[in-house]
């Protein structure tokens, strides 16, 4: 029973990580109806970020956080400008076809470049509280997981705040629900649409630094976070970060228990049975609109 | 104020607009009417710029407009209730309201905007904070009507502003534009409900197939032999 427990919970601990991974993706496909399927890739460039933010500037991991996500919110708009923005111009169909092209070409252009910088190896981040853990009712907590929990939480809530109540976050859902509707309003919508991909990135940043602290990358991470965030996004549906970040600590857990259930092994399998199943179920996914 | 030159439109190759001349000055009430097809719609874009035009051109107090992107021509004081009304069906009718005074000059006047929109509509101030999706059709035109003028137009734009409304309503909508003009506000109304939208124009133009067939007074085409066996039936119903 608490092995059960045991793994529900960090089941939870790795799927608030999901959570987060996947509102980059959802808010970039929300609003600018664009798959990037590179995101796997920025959250790994995110994680190599927070790397050398600790091993070169000893930076405190956590505090990595405060450089990385401004800095890929940078290269957010970077990206946004030299290569989405141009896909937005076409209509629909052409715009995802496009879209996917430049998203795959960016994702071996990334991967080639992190093997380059930090070679193949799997690395992680070593942290002063390092292997602490509480201990409640026989459940052992990770420390350094719980924060990540946390963080992710807080930033997660963020979002949500920005998009509803800042000014630019509104006119990012307006773009998102109609975008000629926006501009019939006086919304400069592409400025909603850079804001809206440069948010993307820089949540891809700060669930790569938070990946990193919690549990390791290798260049190669990246396709597997893009799937796990593809799954999110299908399981919770488009429109809302808190169903979002829902659905990522849903997606942990089904992974925990299936784990326990049938053996590790098939801890990657659960997720792509339950994109199947929602998509046959419920094709707007569980919290879409 | 506004001036259009000569345009024409294609959707691929489906010819819209061929070769469409018209006016609205400062302070006029201008229909614009025409059967399903016509290329009222289409007109209405392309002024607005979400359609860019084959040829001719559109002017705005001299300037051209078909280069300034839409959110631009918004912000010059041209705004558009696009037909089916487009709203921001998941927000507030309040939400809604508020991004129509996005742009900066809108902002600027945006709480006088707010109570001007109430006044025209009080049905809105109850309701300000509902889930527009939860509005009936004509409530809901209101708020399409009061999103454009928050935008602090100088001329107004309406594509078929009665279409799926009770008739109760369609009323409202339509004396509101006459509150709207008494205002200062230029408008510019596509309507096929020919017989109320002439009795509120001061000048109106018949659209047929891409081409003006007609315009001039409303006065005179009610009287007009075409616009009446066409729109207003044989014995001018
Ligand atoms: N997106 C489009 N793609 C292809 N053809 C279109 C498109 N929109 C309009 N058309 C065509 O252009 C012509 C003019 O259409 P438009 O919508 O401007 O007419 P309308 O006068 O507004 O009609 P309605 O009264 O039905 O609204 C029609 O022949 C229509 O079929
Ligand atoms: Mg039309």
């Amino acid at each position: 029973m608490t092995v059960l427990a045991q793994q529900l919970v960090l089941g939870l601990l790795i799927g608030s990580l999901y959570g987060l991974a996947a509102a980059g993706l959802s808010l970039v496909f929300g609003v600018l109806k664009v798959l990037n399927v590179a995101h796997g890739e920025l959250i790994m460039l995110g994680g190599y970020g927070a790397f050398w933010a600790v091993a070169l500037l000893g930076m405190d991991p956590f505090a990595a956080l405060a450089l990385v996500v401004p800095a890929a919110l940078v290269l957010g708009a970077v990206l946004f400008l030299g290569l989405f923005g141009f896909v937005m111009r076409a209509d629909e169909e052409t715009r995802i076809k496009n879209s996917l092209l430049i998203g795959f070409g960016l994702a071996l252009a990334l991967h080639a470049l992190a093997v380059q910088l930090w070679t193949a190896d799997e690395r992680s981040i070593p942290t002063p509280y390092g292997g602490a853990v509480i201990t409640v009712a026989g459940l052992s907590l990770p420390v350094v997981r719980l924060l990540t929990l946390a963080l992710a939480f807080a930033l997660i809530g963020a979002l949500h705040l920005l998009l509803a109540h800042w000014r630019w976050g509104q006119a990012i859902r307006a773009a998102a629900e109609d975008w000629q509707a926006a501009l019939l309003t006086g919304i400069d919508v592409r400025r909603a649409y850079l804001l809206a991909f440069a948010m993307g990135t820089a949540l891809a940043g700060a669930a790569g630094t938070l990946v990193t602290i919690g549990y390791s990358i290798s260049p190669s991470i990246g396709l597997e976070w893009t799937l796990k965030a593809l799954i999110v996004v299908v399981l919770a549906g488009l429109g809302s970060m808190l169903g979002t970040f829902t659905g990522g600590l849903a997606l942990g857990v089904a992974e925990a228990v299936s784990a326990a259930a049938f053996g590790g092994p098939y801890r990657e399998v659960v997720g792509l049975v339950i994109f199947v199943v929602v998509l046959l179920v419920r094709p707007r996914g569980l919290f879409g609109r | 104020m506004l001036e259009v030159q000569g345009l024409e439109v294609a959707h691929g190759d489906v010819r819209a607009l061929d070769g469409v001349s018209l006016t609205v000055g400062a302070g006029e009430i201008v229909a614009l009417l025409g059967p399903n097809g016509a290329g009222k719609s289409t007109l209405l874009l392309t002024i607005a710029g979400l359609l860019r035009p084959r040829a001719g051109r559109v002017t705005w107090d001299g300037e051209d407009l078909r280069r300034v992107s839409p959110h631009l021509v918004v912000e010059r004081g041209l705004a558009m209730v696009p037909e089916g009304r487009r709203l921001f069906g998941s927000m507030t009718v309040e939400e809604n309201l508020a991004l129509g005074a996005f742009a900066p000059r809108a902002r600027a006047a945006r709480e006088r905007s707010l109570e001007r929109v109430y006044a025209l509509f009080p049905a809105l101030r109850e309701r300000r904070r509902q889930v527009v999706r939860s509005l009936s059709g004509g409530q809901q035109q209101m708020v399409a009507v009061g999103r454009a003028m928050m935008t602090n137009p100088r001329l107004l734009m309406l594509d078929e502003p009665s279409l799926g409304i009770a008739p109760r309503l369609v009323d409202a909508i339509l004396d509101s534009l006459v509150d709207i003009n008494r205002g200062g506000v230029a408008v510019f109304l596509v309507e096929q409900n020919v017989r109320a939208a002439l009795a509120l124009a001061h000048r109106a133009y018949v659209l047929e197939q891409g081409r003006i067939a007609a315009h001039g007074p409303a006065a005179d085409l009610l009287e007009d032999p075409h616009v009446r066996q066409a729109y207003l039936g044989p014995f001018g119903r």
